[in-house]
């Protein structure tokens, strides 16, 4: 049987963002799979040595559009470790909040790209609804609907009012029942468990060697969540990782959707806790050394290295975002599976492309 | 107003292409299509395939590689087409303007009708571009037949 080599992307309707993957065929079943990349390619590591430390921070959110909060907390952490900046408690309480909310936000976002990609439309559209209020809500607190810009070295540069925090509650309470709905969909539906159950098998020990991170990792049962270290105000909240131990891409699908209750619950936990006071420290000086600063994303551990030089320019940024991570992952499980479950594969991951070029 | 103009009119097909946009735009386009704003009242589909497509979203400003991919989608398009850019990014280059691997914006490759500026713009702003391009698209079609 001769071999055919069938090009995927990087323009295909199940990506919204543009991917290429050379995927060699023997009838349905792939036997190797080549990524090509560089199509978000930007130069923004680069970009960040001209601009000052404290623009830098606009600059990171724009990695990613997703999870552009989590982007922003690492770096600010990062340059605040660097400059021996004490935050105040209020605004590490407001991260946690705003980066809960991000969290929500991108696996709903998630779960419904996945839905759409085995061909469940109806589902897309109600995961795609009850997003929408999440969004209303970031509007609301933070006046952006997606780029919030919360996030500044030494603070948080807005504050919530009592009745928004009330308002979150509410909210997230609302996001939480929702999904409980539709959570059944997922678990229990006859042609969902078809596409999902045993597709893309990743065993405790491969995702271990190819250093899978985030859900893909918590999927194939490895207790690994950043949260726990208690950055920000992580150390002061309840919580355990969510662990599945199948390692298929059901497993991941539940990893994702316990994690929003997960979140809704840490949301009400850092709301029940958050002291009064001030939200930003004045910032002097300028940053000196090199630090390295880890943050929790939806999609996984990312990773930056900051050198400062004691001038207003950094002397070099760089990222290591967690699709990075896990897409060695992707071309182990790719091989031996059908052509069909493609889509799904390459969805599992929560890919981010425009993180990992950047 | 002929029937193939109103049938155009009436139901726009559109392609979206991401080229270097951070995501935040090309979710909001996406959100487009959900029951919250619901572009489909409007008869607008999302397509995969340019060959079906009238309207091109372009979300991202245009590096060099993806240079490629973005004019043969545009040459695959039938005419009367209409191009519409999404974000500050599409619009200029943006906040990446300065970085070594981007042209700017898209209008440096192809002819662009209709702007929609913000970081990101709302879903209503994209929704009134591709509107905006649907009455431009029409007045092209006129002026070839001429």
């Amino acid at each position: 049987m001769g071999k055919t080599v069938i090009p995927f992307g990087p323009q295909h309707p199940v990506l919204p963002e543009p991917v290429h993957l050379k995927l060699v065929m023997e009838d349905e079943v792939i036997v190797e799979a080549i990524p090509a990349i560089g199509y978000v390619h930007r130069g923004l590591e680069k970009l960040t040595e001209t601009k000052e430390f404290t623009q830098n921070v606009y600059i990171v959110e724009r990695i990613c559009g997703i999870c552009s909060v989590m982007h922003a907390q690492a770096y600010c952490q990062g340059i605040e470790n660097l400059m021996n900046i004490q935050v105040p408690d209020r605004a590490r309480y407001l991260r946690v909040i705003w980066a809960e909310l991000h969290r929500i936000h991108s696996h709903l976002l998630w779960l419904g790209l996945l839905a759409d990609a085995f061909g469940f439309e109806s589902l897309f559209m109600q995961i795609w609804r009850n997003r929408e209020k999440v969004m209303d809500i970031m509007e609301e607190t933070a006046g952006g609907r997606v780029i919030i810009s919360v996030n500044t070295v030494g603070g948080t540069r807005r504050d919530m009012t009592p009745e928004a925090l009330r308002k979150v509650i509410a909210v997230s309470e609302e996001i939480k029942e929702d999904m409980m709905k539709l959570e059944k969909v997922f678990m229990a539906d006859y042609t969902v468990k078809h596409r999902l159950v045993g597709v893309g098998v990743l065993d405790k020990n491969t995702a271990y060697e190819f250093g899978a991170v985030g859900p893909m990792a918590r999927g194939s049962g490895i207790s690994q969540d950043f949260r726990t270290t208690g950055y920000a105000a992580y150390g002061e909240l309840d919580f355990e990782p969510v662990i599945e131990k199948d390692g298929d891409c059901y497993a991941r699908t539940l990893v994702r959707l316990r994690e929003i209750y997960q979140s809704v619950d840490l949301i009400n936990q850092a709301i029940g806790k958050i002291p009064e006071g001030e939200i930003s420290v004045p910032v002097k000086g300028f940053p000196n050394g090199e630090v390295i600063s880890r943050v929790e994303q939806p999609r996984g551990e990312v990773l930056y290295y900051l050198k400062g030089n004691g001038t207003k320019n950094l002397d070099r940024l760089r990222v290591r975002t967690p699709t990075f991570a896990n897409i060695p992952t992707l071309l182990k499980m790719l091989p031996g599976s059908q052509l069909a479950d493609v889509p799904v594969l390459i969805l599992t991951i929560d890919p981010c492309i425009s993180c990992t070029e950047r | 107003m002929g029937i193939i103009e109103k049938s155009r009119k009436k139901s726009p097909w559109i392609i979206h292409y991401d080229c270097t946009s951070c995501n935040g735009c090309d979710i909001e386009t996406l959100a487009c299509l959900t029951p919250m704003y619901d572009v489909e009242r409007f008869g607008i589909v999302n397509v995969g395939n340019p060959k079906h497509a009238d309207v091109l979203v372009v979300t991202g400003s245009v590096n060099k590689k993806n240079v490629r991919v973005l004019k043969n989608i545009y040459d695959q398009m039938p005419d009367p087409k209409a191009v519409v850019a999404v974000g500050a990014c599409a619009c200029t280059g943006g906040v990446f303007k300065e970085c070594y691997n981007i042209i700017g914006g898209v209008e440096n490759v192809l002819p662009v009708d209709v702007y929609v500026p913000g970081c990101c713009p709302r879903p209503e702003a994209i929704m009134d571009g591709i509107v905006m391009a649907l009455e431009k698209m029409n007045e092209k079609a006129k002026v070839k037949k001429k």
